[in-house]
């Protein structure tokens, strides 16, 4: 692939603390290598940020290899961006042309307040998980990891649903904030297994009434999650939790 | 909403089916009739009552959702490509619900009272047929059923597969199946439905 260098212009969001109105800030970069990743690329800014006596912007990532789902930019109007199944620290600067202009902006969601710039809190899925997303253990002695027979299909479909890196991109480009995707492969990952069984009914009621908790909005099947999801998590997973949910609402006593 | 709406769906299929009468071309009369067997019915009577219900329902959880749903995002994005990642349509239901509810109580008050105060009253039944007749012969009604079905249209393209997605049934083998039927009802009732106005507008039936 050809090598070359852009001059851009980006349209950052820049906010104090959670309690600040924010507002988009412009800045210029220069001689950006088209082979840099979207968050090398914000490093060299704050570098030059840094160097100017100037704050610099705030973002989230840990890995920068896809896997940990600490990365979350709405850039140009996406969740992590134009690529398709893919994470802002994924993103290669050969996405953009000289010239372009970026904007970037922070995860919007009543249910993730913005912490400062680009970073938001994310520790409502940790409170949904924490409602239900376990599964129980017998201690003593390990069991043999093959003691247990799973049909081949129900694996694959558990092992896809836990790709989830819990980044939040769906929440981001759902129109409702809704959050169905995520807690639905957090659902899905331990009802299609065995082990989940124990937990089976109370897991999808509290986790859905955690979700409706913290402030997601509601579903209404525009599959802009699935479209945006840098695993390429599927809405299948959400009428698997809308089963599930349905079954356990008519089965318990409380 | 899903099963509200597709209690409406079914709803819809037996009011294009009486209808699709007046295509028969005999002056109304197979229609009149049909349309009298619908009005002159007591289960269809207490049906029709279920049928308001669940249209009100079907309002009523419209405007809960679309409370909640504009209150979990009070900051919104300044660029946002949603046309990359989902159908205009599919994000448009409140839109395309409410025009629907404005064109149903223009449809209502234009055709429903009319026949429900002859039929109460003890006149004469009147004639629906010749009345459709006089009233699609002004450009203006056919153009507000025209909007209405058009509207109708789009909603029930995404309502007919989104119902089933929120039972839960969202399978390799059945949902493309789903999809295909949720798109032939659409195309085959709202065809049926815009073409009653412009044949009578049209006299193409006498
Ligand atoms: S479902 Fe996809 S978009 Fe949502 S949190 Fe998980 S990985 Fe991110
Ligand atoms: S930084 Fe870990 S997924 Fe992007």
């Amino acid at each position: 692939m050809e090598h070359y260098h852009m001059n851009l212009t980006l349209k950052v969001w820049k906010q104090k603390n959670s309690n600040d109105a924010g507002k988009l800030e412009t800045y210029q970069v220069k001689d950006i290598s088209s082979e840099m990743s979207f968050l090398e690329m914000f490093d060299v800014l704050n570098e030059q940020l840094i160097t100017n006596g100037k704050d610099p912007i705030a973002f989230d990532h840990d890995c920068r290899e896809g896997i940990c789902g600490m990365c979350s930019m709405h850039i140009n109007g996406r969740a992590h961006g134009p690529w398709d199944k893919n994470t802002t620290c994924q993103l290669h600067m050969r996405a953009f042309k000289d010239g372009d202009t970026i904007v970037v902006e922070p995860w919007r969601s009543k249910a993730f307040p913005v912490i400062k710039d680009l970073m938001v809190d994310r520790s409502a899925f940790d409170r949904i998980i924490q409602a239900g997303g376990y599964i129980s253990v017998n201690t003593g002695n390990a069991v043999d990891a093959n003691a247990i027979p799973i049909d081949k299909k129900d694996a694959d479909d558990a092992f896809m649903a836990a790709s989830c890196i819990g980044c939040g991109a769906c929440v981001a480009t759902c129109k409702n904030s809704s959050a169905m995707l995520f807690v639905s492969a957090k659902v899905s990952q331990l009802a299609l297994l065995p082990q989940g069984a124990p937990e089976k009914e109370s897991r999808v009621l509290n986790m859905v009434a955690q979700m409706d908790k913290e402030g997601f909005g509601n579903c209404t099947n525009t599959y802009a999650c699935e479209a945006e999801c840098p695993k390429g998590i599927s809405v299948a997973n959400i009428a698997r939790m809308n089963r599930e949910y349905l079954k356990a609402s008519l089965t318990t006593e409380d | 909403m899903g099963l509200t709406g597709l209690f409406l769906i079914s709803f819809l299929i037996v009011h294009v089916g009486v209808n699709a009468c007046i295509f028969v071309n005999d002056q109304g009369e197979a229609y009149n009739t049909a349309a009298h067997f619908m009005s002159h019915n007591w289960v269809l009577r207490i049906v029709e009552i279920g049928l308001f219900a669940g249209l009100l329902v079907h309002i009523l959880q419209g405007l809960l959702l679309w409370k909640q749903n504009s209150g979990a995002r009070p900051i919104n994005y300044k660029v946002n490509a949603a046309n990359e990642n989902s159908r205009w349509y599919s994000r448009s239901m409140g839109l395309l619900g409410t025009l629907l509810l404005f064109f149903l109580i223009i449809h209502i008050s234009k055709f429903f009272i009319d026949t429900k105060i002859a039929l109460y009253s003890g006149d004469q039944p009147h004639n629906l047929f010749e009345e459709m007749k006089e009233e699609f012969s002004k450009w203006w009604v056919v153009v507000i059923y025209l909007i209405g079905v058009i509207s109708l249209f789009w909603h029930l393209l995404h309502g007919f597969q989104s119902a089933f997605q929120t039972f839960g049934i969202n399978h390799k083998k059945y949902t493309p199946i789903i999809k295909s039927i949720g798109i032939f009802y659409c195309v085959v009732v709202c065809l049926l439905f815009a073409l009653m106005p412009i044949a009578f507008y049209l006299k193409w039936l006498e």
